[in-house]
């Protein structure tokens, strides 16, 4: 059940995209998630549509493997295209039970829908090609300035990383202590969900304990590797800008300003 | 000689505090400990759980700070806050849980750690990272995740971790409790490969007593204090003390030493099965 997230997963194959800089990335969703709010009409989707299209395309990430994470969010946009068809005043197409489905609704339905999609196709690709260490080191050097500020991007930056590291581990170690407490009679399948919340403490309880624990070692343990504050480090890969990374910057800009000027 | 480490009269107490800040009850961990490391020298440090060797093994990189008496680590003393990064860079430490010391999310990541807190420029980390991972023979797992290690695994790019940031000293507390025997053979094999190799000093801190029969010397730990110290020939050769400290004595020495009680004529300390035989097969003959 936890494995089977595709969101934020790294898809390990050599491509153009891999290879760009993650600030080249990260700006790069940025600016293509405001294309998608600016953008008015259906050329400008089609466009977007095919922008991502041939990106993912160099990208080398399967396109089902792509799709299989819009699956957890099908309720959402199905939720959001009924209340557009419904609810936006207009020119009556039908009716349903008295509430009236409108022209003007429906388009909306659909470019919302397409919005959404989009919205995440976008984002994940960015995480399906930067691994997330690579991820933490771009969004590290984007917001460097923010320390004349006194914001400790470094330290953030670190706690990033370390999050991401146990991620793995600490799913690891739900299903375990699962499987103890199921041994022990607990039941998380069955109730209502009062029953099944409550149900949740003999597993949430000993999985904070254990992460406590863990966080007590690994100070130690960096710490005794001479860490002392993210500060004064230095990095065994730096990042570097190349021309590569100019080139997808510039094809972003130019891709940006034409989806606003599209009609 | 010059010490790597030496301990003089070092104490520890675990104080533990009531809601007013004042001290409730005070748990002496370590008690009044001498210890002497030479450089090159492989030390075991040999208790049962709770006998305070993780305790002490904590003050050998300033990671605690003794009570009373005084921690020189290469000359240095530890409580000396200027001098707290060359100590903890002199000696590494490698602990229990493979799972909660490693920091990077791939291999090599991890162990540019240290070297990455040192400050170094990029190129001597890398060529830093390469030589300690084909130290410990993990060169091939350097863009692996760790989470596809096994324990053995893991531990040893620990091990790797301590020696790319030029680690002249390695402090291994209790590294194999939590692996399968082919991963303790795994660690215990690199440890003594450096040590011998490339001239590492190691402490190996256990309670499994098969692991310190290679050691130089060897020290005794019980309620916080050195209980006995020597030799591994000379430990091993007072089975019934050992067995008061709750130490697991390996099979062998109990038989050698039951068969001597018994009136045969066997050395004491035997270490090995093959010498509890070729003693015997002499016995058998003369």
């Amino acid at each position: 059940m936890l494995r089977e997230i595709t969101i934020g997963q790294y898809y390990p194959v050599e491509s153009v995209i891999h290879r760009l800089d993650p600030r080249v990335k990260i700006l790069g969703t940025i600016g293509y998630l405001i294309s998608l709010f600016v953008i008015k009409g259906y050329l400008g989707f089609i466009f977007a549509a095919l922008f991502l299209g041939v990106v993912t395309k160099l990208s080398g990430v399967p396109v089902s493997y792509m799709v299989r994470g819009l699956r957890a969010i099908v309720v959402l946009v199905a939720i959001t295209a009924v209340f557009n068809l419904f609810f936006v005043p207009g020119e009556t197409l039908f009716t349903v039970f008295g509430i009236r489905a409108t022209r003007e609704g429906l388009v909306m339905a659909v470019l919302m829908t397409v919005r959404m999609v989009l919205l995440i196709l976008g984002t994940s690709l960015m995480t399906f090609t930067t691994t997330p260490g690579n991820l933490t080191d771009g969004l590290e050097r984007l917001m460097r300035p923010l320390e004349h500020i006194k914001v400790p991007v470094a330290d953030i930056a670190m706690m990033m990383s370390i999050a991401l590291r146990f991620i793995p581990i600490l799913q690891e170690e739900t299903v375990k202590i699962m499987k103890a407490q199921t041994a022990r009679g607990a039941d998380f399948d069955s109730g209502g969900l009062i029953k099944k919340v409550k149900g949740l403490v003999p597993l949430l309880v000993p999985l904070f304990v254990s992460a406590f624990r863990r966080a007590d070692d690994l100070a130690l343990a960096m710490e005794a590797r001479c860490y002392s504050g993210a500060v004064r480090r230095t990095k065994m890969e730096p990042l570097v800008f190349d021309r590569v990374d100019y080139a997808g910057l510039a094809i972003m800009a130019v891709y940006l300003a034409a989806a606003i000027a599209l009609p | 000689m010059e010490h790597m480490i030496e301990t003089k009269d070092v104490s520890f107490e675990y104080r533990q505090y009531d809601d007013n800040g004042n001290v409730e009850t005070v748990r002496r961990a370590v008690d009044h400990v001498d210890l002497y490391v030479k450089p090159g020298q492989f030390i075991a440090i040999l208790g049962h759980n709770g006998s305070g060797k993780s305790t002490l093994a904590k003050h050998l990189n300033a990671i605690l700070l003794p009570t009373e008496g005084t921690v020189w680590i290469d000359g240095k003393d530890t409580a000396d806050q200027r001098k707290l990064l060359e100590i903890r860079r002199t000696t590494g430490m490698v602990f229990q849980n493979p799972d909660n010391q490693i920091i990077g999310s791939q291999v090599g990541e991890d162990v540019a750690f240290g070297p990455e807190n040192l400050g170094r420029e990029s190129s001597w980390i890398r060529r830093k990272v390469e030589e300690s991972l084909r130290a410990v023979g993990m060169e091939k797992y350097r863009n692996k995740s760790p989470n596809h290690l096994s324990g053995g695994q893991k531990q040893r790019v620990a091990i790797a971790g301590t020696v790319a940031m030029g680690s002249r000293c390695i402090v291994l507390d209790e590294p194999t409790a939590m692996l399968d025997p082919v991963g303790r053979r795994e660690v215990l094999d690199i440890a003594h490969r450096l040590n011998r190799e490339d001239h590492t000093t190691v402490i190996l801190i256990t309670h499994y007593m098969e692991e310190v029969i290679d050691a130089d010397y060897i020290y005794v730990m019980d309620h916080g204090a050195i209980a006995m110290e020597g030799t591994p020939r000379e430990i091993f050769s007072r089975v019934e003390r050992l067995q008061q400290l709750r130490l697991d004595v390996p099979q062998v020495t109990i038989l050698a030493h039951l068969l001597k009680k018994a009136g045969l004529d066997i050395p004491d300390g035997i270490l090995r099965p093959e010498e509890l035989v070729d003693r015997l097969e002499e016995l058998k003959k003369g």
